[in-house]
């Protein structure tokens, strides 16, 4: 199911980084006052864009997720947040890297774009815990998605405040005060295109193998109930995990809204018994 | 005709701020490269898990169908 077009996709995302890295060290002009170093811009601006942007589509997935009660909007929530947890870390590693080299140091605690970053990026460092924290299922899947709204609405509103603030170092690119040349602008918006790309298909691939390991489990657990009950033995208990589970019937078709789309007391997917 | 295309492409200024470039960019790559990797063992284990259970599957199979022959050779 998330399978498809995976293989389109991961050639349309090696296509457009290639294409960027090219514009970047072989078409875009140097920049007048930090040269080459602001290269790390093409890289670094559009993983703190995407990182951000994927924090919001996880609360809207968790949105979703609330409404329906479908338990894959809350994988795809959970993947889209620990994909921009990711995007996150490269971020901050980039831009400590680029600050390095233009200011001399690697942090700047007075600097309001940095640690707004910082402390939305350890917000959503404490989503995993979180979900870890809860064992049972439901419950885990129905906060977790309350965090993601509110952890996602507050990420906008982080950024405005950050706007509005008039005391910053940090140079802006986007706006009514950036004047990029024709040339900067474009190799950004394709650096932009290949960053949210990689984002897609990195998303696509994990829930990809998530949702192949799901099915995987359902069927071994069929096996095991089968066996258990000719040999009547007892299935194992799933392991405690932060990853969602999904419903075993929500692999294949959608799930009546009826059926709350929720797993068993014990975290194990409903798998409906041969036969019946 | 590589080597030619490589020699026509302008020098990159790397005495300046090169190391902090080439860090930057090759900081994503690396993320990029073990997340890969990490997705490439959980996907291979469930590879060896699903012939673990088709083994298992073809075994109950077989311990099935070996009954039913003996009674059907009584008969």
């Amino acid at each position: 199911m998330y399978g498809k077009g995976l293989r389109e996709l991961s050639i349309a995302t090696v296509a457009v980084m290639a294409v960027a890295l090219a514009l970047v060290f072989f078409w875009a002009p140097l920049e007048a006052e930090q040269g080459f170093l602001q290269k790390i811009f093409y890289v670094h601006v559009p993983l703190a864009i995407v990182s951000l942007c994927g924090f919001v589509v996880g609360g809207v997935f968790a949105i979703q997720h609330l409404r329906t009660r479908d338990s894959r909007w809350d994988m795809r929530s959970y993947v889209a947040i620990h994909m921009s947890l990711i995007f996150g870390v490269a971020t901050l590693i980039t831009g400590s890297i680029w600050a390095k080299g233009s200011w001399g140091h690697w942090w700047e605690w007075s600097e309001p774009t940095l640690v707004s970053f910082l402390i939305v990026f350890l917000l959503y460092a404490t989503y995993q815990p979180l979900r870890f924290a809860i064992e049972d299922p439901e419950r885990q899947s129905r906060y977790a998605s309350v965090f993601a709204v509110t952890a996602g609405a507050f990420v906008p509103l982080n950024f405005i405040a950050v706007r509005l603030s008039s005391e910053y170092l940090h140079p802006r690119v986007l706006g009514a005060t950036s004047n990029l040349p024709w040339q900067m602008s474009l190799t950004f918006v394709v650096s932009l295109l290949g960053v949210a790309l990689l984002f897609t298909t990195l998303c696509k691939y994990e829930l990809t193998v998530k949702h192949t390991r799901m099915q995987l489990r359902a069927l071994r657990r069929l096996a095991e109930r089968r066996d258990g009950a000719t040999s009547g033995a007892t299935s194992a208990r799933r392991a405690r995990s932060a990853a969602p589970s999904v419903h075993a019937t929500a692999m294949t078709a959608r799930p009546p809204r009826a059926a709350g789309g929720t797993t068993g007391a014990a975290g194990a997917p409903r798998v409906a018994r041969p036969g019946s | 005709m590589a080597g030619s295309l490589l020699a026509e492409l302008p020098a990159l200024p790397l005495h300046t701020a090169g190391k902090y470039v080439a860090g930057a960019y090759v900081v994503l790559f690396a993320l990029v490269l073990v997340y890969v990797a990490i997705m490439a063992i959980r996907q291979s284990r469930i590879e060896r898990d699903l012939a673990e259970l088709l083994a298992r599957e073809q075994a109950a199979a077989a311990a099935e169908r070996e009954p039913a022959q003996q009674e059907s050779s009584l008969v």
